[in-house]
C-alpha cells in the first residue's frame, strides 16, 4: 500500500505544479513506483511540466465517471518506468467530481505505486477539498512573502482539522541576498508564525524556469541548486535525515577561489 | 404557602447566625423560602437582641440585584445585622476569577470565542481572531486580532507575551498599530481603555488600571 502526498499551499503561483513535479521525478530518480495526479481540474498544469501533455488520451474525470479505466488514463513518464501522470480534465471544472470519487481513485492508485503525489489547485474551494480527499500526508508550499505565509497559515488550518494532522513545510523559491540584506522574510521568521515542521527550502533558481517550460523537471539537471534541494526534500519523505541545505554556499566558493589565489 | 423542600438553612454558630442558600434551585422559589421561614418560623430566634447574620450562597452566581433582594429580606427583620454575603465573585469583577485556559494555534481565518476571560497558551496568527467577553491573555506571540470585552464590557484588558497584534478592540472602541500606539516593544504588554481610548502600558502597571486583580506586595 502506497502513500499519498497532496501538495497544497492555498496561494496560486507559489510553485506547488513545480514542486509536485519534481519531488514525483526525484522520487522516480530514487528508484520508487510514483504516481502525479493533478486534481486542478480546468486549469491543469502538471503535465505541461512534466512534458506529457501530448501522450494525454484519458484523464480524471474519464476515469471518476466511468469512461475509462484507471490503467487507461495513465501517462507513462518519457524519461522513467515506474512514474506515472494521471492529468487532471481541462475541458470541466472542479465541480465535475466529487472527494469521494477522488479518494476512491487515490486508493486504487496506492495498490500500484509507492508514492502518490497529488497537485492541489489554489484556493480553498471544492478543488482543494478534493485533493486532499484520498491524501495521507500533506506538504505545504510557501514562499518568502507575507501574502503567502497568511495563505499557508489559512491551508494548515484547514489541513489540521481535516484528516491529514501534521503538513509539512516547504519554503520555495528564497533569495539568499535578499534575505540577507533584511528585504525578504527569512525562513525563521516563517516558522515562527506557520509552527509545523519544515522538510525543505529551495532556492530562486532560473533553471526552474527553463526546465519548466521545456518540460523537463529542474531535478533531472544536477547544475541547479534547486535541483539539489528537491533530491533532498524527496530523501527526507523517504525518512533519511539530510541536513538543510546552506543558503550562502556562493560566497563559499568564491572564498575557496580567493583562497586559492592567495587572497583569503 | 407550605414549603417542602428545605432550600434554606438557619444554623446558629457561636457570635450570631449562618443562612445557607441551597444554590441550585431556583432563585424566586429561594426568596420566597427566605421570606417564608423569617416570618413564620423561629420567633424567638428572629426577636429581640442584634444578631449578626453570615449569608451563604453556595456556588450559585447571583447578580446585585438578586444579592439586594436576599438582604432585603433580611433587613425587615430588624434585628438581623448582615455581616457577610459569601458568594462567588462574578466574573466581570475579578480578572483572576473564572479564567478558562485554553492551548493551541489560533491560524489565519480561524476565531476563537469564549464567554469569560481567557488565558490563551499559544500564538493568535495574522488574520486569526481571539474574542471574549472577559479580558484575554494570550501566553505567546499576539499577532492577530483581539477582541476583549464583546458584548460592551469596557474595562477589560488584552495581554500578550508578545504583543504584535495587526488589530485590537476592547467593547466598541478599535484601534490599529503602530500609527495609533507610541514607543513600541513588543514585550509583555497589555491593552486597555482610558476615556474611550485605546491605551497600551508594560504588563507590570495592569494593577493601576484593574484594582480588581489580587495585588501582591509583599512583605
Amino acid at each position: 500500500m502506497g502513500e499519498a502526498i497532496v501538495v497544497t499551499s492555498g496561494k496560486g503561483g507559489v510553485g506547488k505544479t513545480t514542486t509536485s513535479a519534481n519531488i514525483g521525478t526525484a522520487l522516480a530518480l530514487l528508484g520508487k513506483k510514483v504516481c502525479l495526479v493533478d486534481t486542478d481540474i480546468g486549469l491543469r498544469n502538471l503535465d505541461v511540466v512534466m512534458g506529457l501533455e501530448n501522450r494525454i488520451i484519458y484523464d480524471l474525470i474519464d476515469v471518476a465517471e466511468g469512461r475509462c479505466r484507471l490503467q487507461q488514463a495513465l501517462v507513462k513518464d518519457k524519461r522513467f518506468d515506474e512514474l506515472y501522470m494521471l492529468p487532471a480534465a481541462q475541458t470541466k471544472d472542479k465541480n465535475a467530481i466529487s472527494p469521494e470519487q477522488v479518494k476512491d481513485i487515490i486508493l486504487e492508485l496506492k495498490k500500484e505505486h509507492e508514492y502518490i503525489i497529488i497537485d492541489c489547485p489554489a484556493g480553498i474551494e471544492q478543488g482543494f477539498k478534493n485533493a486532499i480527499a484520498g491524501a495521507d500526508q500533506a506538504i505545504v508550499v510557501t514562499t518568502p512573502e507575507h501574502a503567502a505565509v497568511r495563505d499557508a497559515d489559512r491551508i494548515i488550518g484547514l489541513l489540521e482539522s481535516s484528516h491529514v494532522h501534521s503538513p509539512k513545510l516547504i519554503v520555495n523559491r528564497i533569495r539568499t541576498n535578499m534575505v540577507k540584506s533584511g528585504d525578504m522574510l527569512d525562513i525563521e521568521d516563517i516558522l515562527q508564525v506557520l509552527n509545523i515542521d519544515l522538510i525543505g527550502i529551495v532556492p530562486d533558481d532560473e533553471h526552474v524556469i527553463k526546465a519548466a517550460n521545456s518540460g523537463e523537471p529542474t531535478v533531472m539537471n544536477p547544475e541547479s541548486r534547486a535541483a539539489i534541494a528537491y533530491r533532498n526534500i524527496a530523501r527526507r519523505i523517504l525518512g533519511d535525515t539530510v541536513p538543510l541545505m546552506l543558503l550562502d554556499q556562493k560566497p563559499g566558493m568564491f572564498k575557496r577561489f580567493k583562497k586559492f589565489f592567495g587572497m583569503g | 404557602m407550605t414549603v417542602k423542600s428545605n432550600h434554606v438553612t438557619i444554623k446558629g454558630i457561636k457570635d450570631g447566625l449562618v443562612f445557607l442558600l441551597d444554590d441550585k434551585c431556583e432563585f424566586n422559589l429561594l426568596l420566597e423560602e427566605l421570606r417564608y421561614k423569617l416570618e413564620h418560623s423561629h420567633q424567638n430566634i428572629l426577636t429581640g437582641p442584634i444578631i449578626h447574620v453570615d449569608v451563604k450562597l453556595g456556588t450559585r452566581n447571583v447578580t446585585e440585584e438578586q444579592k439586594q433582594a436576599i438582604l432585603d429580606i433580611l433587613g425587615q427583620k430588624g434585628n438581623l445585622l448582615v455581616r457577610s454575603v459569601e458568594a462567588p465573585e462574578p466574573e466581570t469583577a475579578d480578572g483572576t476569577n473564572g479564567l478558562t485556559t485554553m492551548s493551541g494555534i489560533v491560524r489565519s481565518g480561524q476565531m476563537l470565542h469564549h464567554e469569560g476571560n481567557l488565558l490563551f497558551l499559544g500564538d493568535v496568527n495574522p488574520g486569526g481572531t481571539i474574542c471574549c467577553t472577559g479580558d484575554i491573555f494570550v501566553l505567546g506571540s499576539l499577532r492577530g486580532m483581539a477582541h476583549a470585552g464583546f458584548g460592551g464590557q469596557e474595562e477589560a484588558v488584552i495581554a500578550a507575551s508578545y504583543f504584535a497584534p495587526t488589530q485590537l478592540r476592547i467593547s466598541e472602541t478599535i484601534s490599529r498599530p503602530p500609527d495609533e500606539w507610541e514607543n513600541r516593544e513588543t514585550s509583555m504588554e497589555f491593552a486597555f481603555l482610558q476615556d474611550g481610548k485605546m491605551q497600551i502600558d508594560k504588563i507590570t502597571n495592569i494593577f493601576r488600571v484593574r484594582p480588581d486583580f489580587n495585588v501582591f506586595k509583599g512583605v
